[in-house]
Formats: structure tokens, C-alpha cells, sequence
């Protein structure tokens, strides 16, 4: 049993780690276009260098 | 050039509406301070060719610094230098073949709204995390962890659900906070009660080594439920942002004439009594009487009369009508809260009263739900005391278990996951819903009653009759129609030039305002216009009238184009056995002619904006629910009035603020499938309610005996809310 001990703090740290990405793709605006980023990806428009 | 100016101005008015959320954003919003940032709503953008299409030709436009199409939302965003006008942009995006409307460049309220979105998104993000991290846990304890292990796990599951609950659970908190305090239960209330309790009893059977703890369940709980909440608010907020915040197409300024010479106004500053001028071109923003000018006004967005009238000294003219040929000078006769705009406006806000009054389903199902979940919840509590002979402990975890275990989850899901299938199904075929209820509004409907001009019609005349004319005729009227900015005139060169008639060569080409174009065509003198102008006798139909001196005036009629999909439109209403109506302002014959075209049997010619309001008054008095489809000023009453409303996306602003749904694209076609997908929505949110009933009916016998276990909780939750989205998805 004494392995709870490291494996409940890793489960967390992996899951706040899922968090702060989450915070992260939010704050940078990636759910405004679900849509269109999905279609952007099909154009070799920006494939060298991705649209600011 | 004030199109430009205003942006600019609001912007550097308000440095504080550009601050947005992302660094992206911010980045965008500095250089929008030098330049000018335009939204427009493109309805017909769908994939990924489009968006090559519209950003690579859109950035090759002079002054254009970055555009970006965004096609979750059918908007595209262009940062450009402040000479680029909407209207250039909309021109290009015209030949690109993508109509496009303009959006409110006042970015205050889209900010706004991403905002909230985002608030929420984070909310749901950070309770779908607890929620998995305590399921893991909670599951340990469910499969046999005992005595400290049990503890431990209680005691973590607590340092991870208390902090989510108390930032998770905020909307529902403060709403029900503003509920109690205006005197009200709804919703919110069980759904905040239920999350305490279950958080509060939670801590304190693990501080006291008990065996059941609730915290998966306070934690699920807030999921489900803020899940609805994104999806309601999505819905709202796409169908507000495009709808409500499509541009003025009237600017709010005047031309005053003072005694220096022009000055440009706002509407609001006129008073009675002092001139305005209005250029061809301009629509008319006050009430008044013309001084001094000659012309023609297209009235027809005000009365719905196709053919424009001729407006001289004298003349009375309602604000809102276009001035066509030349310029007038008026003097204001109503200004501000007298004119025929606001009197219109006032109507408008009786009607939405009576209309405001409609319960939706799921405001029926939450007054029916709180006041039951409570009397169950407080009934099961005082039993168990008395049976129990005081054990509070014991009392207060069956009560809680009932409050958490009637399912609000699925309740909370059941109308959210329905609508944004809809409204989504409904999107893609080019209508916003902009009304929460106007889905089951749109269900219930029997009647449907159609606008003339604008709404089956395109509003734009096409010639009939240029078989009948001579080559030379035909040559001589297109030089002297592109001549003129008339519309009939503009309609006659184009159908020429469409013809491969070459115009003839004209000398002197002058416009007499108020009367037509004349010139002179190999030393005879050719005229273009009114009936008793050119020498011609008037038919009682749309027509303009050609002389050429020597030779007998020729009529050319005219006849509006009809809306694509309007046949169709109009056909399988009546196949779905509802009744068609058409009411417009304009003459009988005009009218008459249109609803013999589209099988139309009940039609009504030259009613004033009252008169159709009481025509819908009476059919929905008679019980019957109508939908109303129009475009005009003199449709909004009427909008208001009916039981649902549709207008296009040309619409008047007036009109389409006044309407429930706005029809994004060109064709009327979608809209008998709109009406089949909502009552489609409808029976699903229906079954959605049976289905949550169905699992109370279960469940809530076992939490009331005392058998409710957090497990049991755990599954009725989750099963309940997983089955009612899936339904929900089932929506074809």
C-alpha cells in the first residue's frame, strides 16, 4: 500500500499538468474556430511558417 | 468617408473596449488603434477552399493588412488602414460570389462575449479535472478500500473537490443569490442546495471516518450542469453576435442647413423646424416636408410598394424612404420621438410584451421540478428524524442523497443539448435562431403569412417586355437608363447590356430630377421616365416609358425578381398542411399576380403597417400560431406580433431585430425544413424530459428508503445525463 503514496500524487500532478494545458490552448483563443482550424490544416498555405 | 471616420472614432473613444482577453488579441486591438478593424458576416463560407479564397483576394486589396475568416462563426475580421471602407470589402467578397453583412465595428459587446465563454469554458475545464481525479479515488473506495485507506482517499477527494466546487459552482451561486433575493426559486436554487449539502455533508462524514462521501457527485453535478450552461450560452451567443450586431444599415446623421452653409448631424440633435438636406442616394431621417428640390423616393422598405413615387414641393415624406434622383431639402415636421420611427417603435414594444409572456419548456419543467425536489427532500428529512428518533446525521444524508439524486443533471441537459443540435442543423442551412424559445415557437406553428416585396420578391425589377422593342429602341434605352441611377432605369440597361445590345451614342444627356433622363439621339430628342413626362399613357403596372421623337412613346413593364426558393418555399408549407397567406403594401395587381404565380389563394394588397398586425391579431385569436416572414419597416408590427418571425438578412434593421430568426443566405428554401427540424426538437426535448422523469421514478424511491449509495448516485447521474445528449444527438 505504501505505493498510494507516490501514485496519488503523480495521478495529480499528470492531471493539473492536463489543467494547465487546457488553461493554456483557452487562453491562447483555440476554441474561436474549431471549424475553421480544422479546414486550415488541409492548405499548404502556411505549412513553413504558421498565420500569426 | 463618415463610414470610416465613426470605427476610428468609437475605438480611440473607448481604449478600454479593445482591451481583450489574449495577446493575440491585444496585438490585433493595438493596431486596430491606427487603423480600421472590419466585421463582416459571411453566411455562405463553409470550407476549406473558402477560406484560401476569401483571405488571400481580401489581402490583396489595397490598404488591407491581415484578414481572417472564421467559419465556426461565419465571420471574417479584416485590419485594414482607415481609407478601406465595409463596402469595398463587401464589393470584392460580392464577386468572390460571397454575400456579406456588415457588423458592428463597436467590438465592446463580441469582446464581452468571449469573454463569458471562456469564463465558463475554464469553469467546465477545471470540473471535468476534479471530476476524473475523484472518480479514480472514489472507485478505489467503492471496489472494498477500507478503515484508513478509505479515509485517505476521502480526505484527498475533499482538498480537490471543495476548491472546484467553490469556483466551479459560481454561476449557480450567484444566480441563486440574485433569485433569493428578488423572491424567487427556480432553478438554480436545488441545483446550489444540492451542491452545498452534498459538499458539506461529504466533509463532515469524512472529518468523522464515515463510510459515504458525495464528493464525485457534488463535483459531477457542477459538470453536467455548467455543460448545459456552455451549450445554451454557445448557442445565444452565436445567433447574437451575427444577428443583433449586423450594422445600422441607416447611418444616425443628418444634413443640417444652416445659415453658414452644410453641417453633418446627429438624427437625435434635429429639431422641428429646421431644413436637411438629403442627396440622392441617402435615406430620409426625419419625418418632413420637401422645400425645395425634385426627385423620386423607393418607398419601398416603409410601405412595400415596388414603384418609387415622385416627390416635389410640398410632398409629406416619412423618414426611412430613399431619395433617389436628385437632391431634396426638407423641412422637419416630427423629430426624435413624434416621427413615424418611433411612433413604429412603440409598437413594436407592445407587441413584444404580449410576446414576452410565452413559457418555454424548460422554464415549465423547472417551476414544476423545484418546488417538488424541495417538498421530497425536507418531507424525507422530518420522516427519517422521527423515525430515526432524532439522528440529524442520518436525516441529513438521506436528504441530500434525494436532492443530488433527482437528477437535475439530465433536466439541466435535456433543452441546452436539443436546441444546439438544432440551432447547429439550422445554422449550416443559413438560419440563426437569435430566440431561446423561438424553436418551440417555430413547432407550434399552423399559419404562415409572407411579405411581398423583399421577402418572396428580390426587391429588384427585371424588364418584361424587350422583345417587343426595336434594336434602335433597345440601344437608345440602355444609353439613357445607365444614364441615371433610377432604379428601373438601372434595370433596363443592365437586362440590355445582358441582351449584347450596344447603347447608342447620346448627346446631352441630362437627368431632369422627378421625371427621367433625356438626350439627344442623332438630332432628335429621346426621353427616358415618368408616363406624362415622355407623352405616354400610364398603365395601372411597374413601367418606365421611352419617346424618341417622331415615333410613339413604348412602355417597358417591369416585374420584381422572384426570391430563389420562394416556389418551393411556398409549396411545401402547403404540402405540410398549413395555411399560406401573402399581405403587402403594394397595388392589387402587383400582388395579384405574384400569388397566382405561387399558388397563393389568400392574398391581401395595399395594407398599412397596422392592418397587417391586426390581420396576425385575428387568425391568432382565432387560435391559430403564426409565422410571419417579412423584411420592411412596415412588417415589424407585424414581426412583433406574430407567434414567430423569420426575416432575411437584407432586411431593415428594425426588422430583423424584431424577428426570432434571421435567414442568413438568399433562398427561402430552408425554411419548411426549419420548421420540420424544430418540431422534430421539440419532440426530442420532450422525450429528454421523459427520460430524466423516468430515472426519479427509480431512483428516488431507493435515495428516500436510505439505500442510496454514492455509487448509485455516481450511475444514475451519469447514465441519466449521457442518455438525454445522446437523444439529443439522434436529431436528424
Amino acid at each position: 500500500m505504501e505505493i498510494l503514496a507516490l501514485l496519488i500524487p503523480v495521478s495529480l500532478i499528470l492531471g493539473l499538468g492536463g489543467l494547465a494545458a487546457f488553461w493554456w490552448t483557452l487562453k491562447r483563443g483555440q476554441y474561436d474556430d474549431p471549424e475553421g482550424d480544422g479546414q486550415r490544416i488541409l492548405r499548404p498555405d502556411y505549412d513553413d511558417r504558421p498565420k500569426p | 468617408m463618415t463610414d470610416t471616420a465613426q470605427p476610428a472614432a468609437s475605438l480611440s473613444a473607448c481604449p478600454a473596449c479593445v482591451a481583450a482577453p489574449s495577446a493575440l488579441e491585444r496585438a490585433a486591438a493595438a493596431e486596430a488603434e491606427r487603423g480600421a478593424r472590419i466585421a463582416l458576416s459571411v453566411p455562405d463560407a463553409h470550407c476549406a477552399a473558402c477560406i484560401s479564397t476569401v483571405e488571400g483576394d481580401l489581402e490583396r486589396l489595397p490598404g488591407v493588412r491581415s484578414v481572417r475568416l472564421n467559419l465556426t462563426l461565419r465571420r471574417v475580421l479584416v485590419e485594414a488602414d482607415l481609407d478601406v471602407t465595409p463596402a469595398q470589402v463587401i464589393a470584392k467578397l460580392g464577386e468572390l460570389g460571397y454575400p456579406a453583412y456588415e457588423l458592428d465595428p463597436g467590438q465592446l459587446s463580441m469582446t464581452e462575449t468571449d469573454k463569458q465563454g471562456r469564463d465558463l469554458l475554464m469553469r467546465l475545464g477545471v470540473a471535468g479535472f476534479s471530476m476524473m481525479n475523484i472518480m479514480l479515488l472514489s472507485v478505489a473506495v467503492w471496489s472494498g478500500a477500507t478503515d484508513a485507506t478509505r479515509d485517505l482517499f476521502h480526505l484527498v477527494s475533499a482538498a480537490i473537490a471543495l476548491p472546484t466546487v467553490a469556483f466551479s459552482g459560481q454561476p449557480f451561486f450567484r444566480k441563486t443569490w440574485a433569485g433569493v433575493k428578488a423572491g424567487r426559486l427556480d432553478m438554480d436554487f436545488p441545483i446550489s442546495l444540492a451542491i452545498v449539502l452534498a459538499s458539506g455533508i461529504s466533509l463532515y462524514e469524512t472529518l468523522n471516518g464515515g463510510h459515504h462521501a458525495y464528493f464525485d457527485a457534488a463535483v459531477m453535478l457542477t459538470f453536467f450542469l455548467l455543460a448545459g450552461r456552455y451549450l445554451d450560452f454557445r448557442t445565444r451567443a452565436v445567433a447574437r453576435s451575427a444577428a443583433q450586431e449586423l450594422a445600422a444599415l441607416e447611418v444616425p446623421r443628418a444634413i443640417r442647413l444652416t445659415a453658414e452653409g452644410e453641417e453633418t448631424v446627429r438624427v437625435a440633435d434635429l429639431a422641428v423646424g429646421e431644413q436637411v438636406l438629403v442627396r440622392p442616394g441617402g435615406r430620409i431621417p426625419v419625418d418632413g416636408v420637401v422645400i425645395a428640390g425634385t426627385s423620386e423616393l423607393d418607398r419601398s422598405l416603409l410601405t412595400g410598394e415596388t414603384l418609387p413615387v415622385f416627390a416635389g414641393e410640398g410632398l409629406v415624406v416619412n423618414a426611412g424612404a430613399v431619395n433617389l434622383t436628385g437632391p431634396l431639402t426638407l423641412r422637419v415636421t416630427a423629430a426624435g420621438r413624434d416621427s413615424s420611427l418611433s411612433r413604429m417603435a412603440e409598437l413594436v414594444a407592445v407587441a413584444e410584451n404580449a410576446r414576452n409572456k410565452y413559457t418555454s419548456l424548460a422554464d415549465k419543467a423547472a417551476r414544476a421540478y423545484s418546488p417538488i425536489v424541495h417538498i421530497v427532500s425536507f418531507t424525507a428529512f422530518g420522516v427519517w428524524m422521527w423515525l430515526t428518533g432524532g439522528d440529524v446525521r442520518f436525516a441529513i444524508n438521506i436528504s441530500a442523497a434525494t436532492l443530488i439524486i433527482t437528477c437535475p443533471c439530465a433536466l439541466g441537459l435535456a433543452v441546452p443539448a436539443v436546441v444546439t443540435a438544432a440551432s447547429g442543423k439550422l445554422f449550416r442551412a443559413g438560419l440563426l435562431i437569435k430566440s431561446g424559445s423561438a424553436l418551440e415557437r417555430l413547432a407550434e406553428v399552423d399559419t404562415v403569412v409572407f411579405d411581398k416585396t423583399g421577402t418572396l420578391t428580390m426587391g429588384t425589377p427585371e424588364p418584361q417586355n424587350l422583345d417587343s422593342l426595336s434594336a434602335s429602341e433597345l440601344a437608345v434605352g440602355a444609353a439613357l437608363g445607365a444614364a441615371s441611377s433610377h432604379p428601373l432605369a438601372m434595370a433596363l440597361a443592365q437586362a440590355a447590356r445582358a441582351r449584347g445590345a450596344l447603347p447608342a451614342v447620346l448627346e446631352d444627356v441630362a437627368e431632369v430630377p422627378g421625371h427621367g433622363v433625356q438626350a439627344t439621339w442623332n438630332g432628335q430628342r429621346v426621353r427616358l421616365g415618368r408616363a406624362n413626362w415622355v407623352g405616354a399613357s400610364a398603365l395601372d403596372v411597374t413601367a418606365t416609358y421611352l419617346a424618341i421623337a417622331g415615333q410613339t412613346p413604348r412602355a417597358i413593364t417591369f416585374a420584381d425578381r422572384l426570391r430563389p426558393g420562394a416556389q418551393e418555399a411556398v409549396a411545401a408549407f402547403q404540402a405540410q398542411g398549413k395555411r399560406v397567406m401573402l399581405i403587402s403594401g403594394d397595388v392589387p395587381g402587383a400582388v395579384r399576380a405574384l400569388a397566382d404565380r405561387l399558388g397563393i389563394a389568400d392574398w391581401q394588397a395595399e395594407a398599412l403597417p397596422d392592418d397587417k398586425a391586426a390581420v396576425i391579431e385575428t387568425l391568432q385569436a382565432q387560435g391559430r400560431k403564426v409565422l410571419m416572414v417579412g423584411d420592411g419597416l412596415n412588417d415589424t408590427v407585424a414581426l412583433t406580433a406574430a407567434h414567430v418571425s423569420i426575416s432575411p438578412a437584407s432586411a431593415l434593421d428594425a426588422a430583423r431585430v424584431a424577428s426570432d430568426i434571421v435567414l442568413l443566405g438568399t433562398s427561402l428554401a430552408p425554411l419548411p425544413e426549419a420548421q420540420r427540424v424544430s418540431v422534430k426538437a421539440v419532440q426530442r426535448i420532450r422525450e429528454n424530459f421523459a427520460i430524466s422523469f423516468g430515472y426519479n421514478i427509480i431512483a428516488v424511491p431507493i435515495a428516500l428508503v436510505g439505500l442510496a449509495s454514492p455509487l448509485i448516485a455516481a450511475l444514475a447521474m451519469s447514465v441519466s445525463s449521457i442518455t438525454v445528449a445522446l437523444n439529443a444527438l439522434r436529431l436528424k
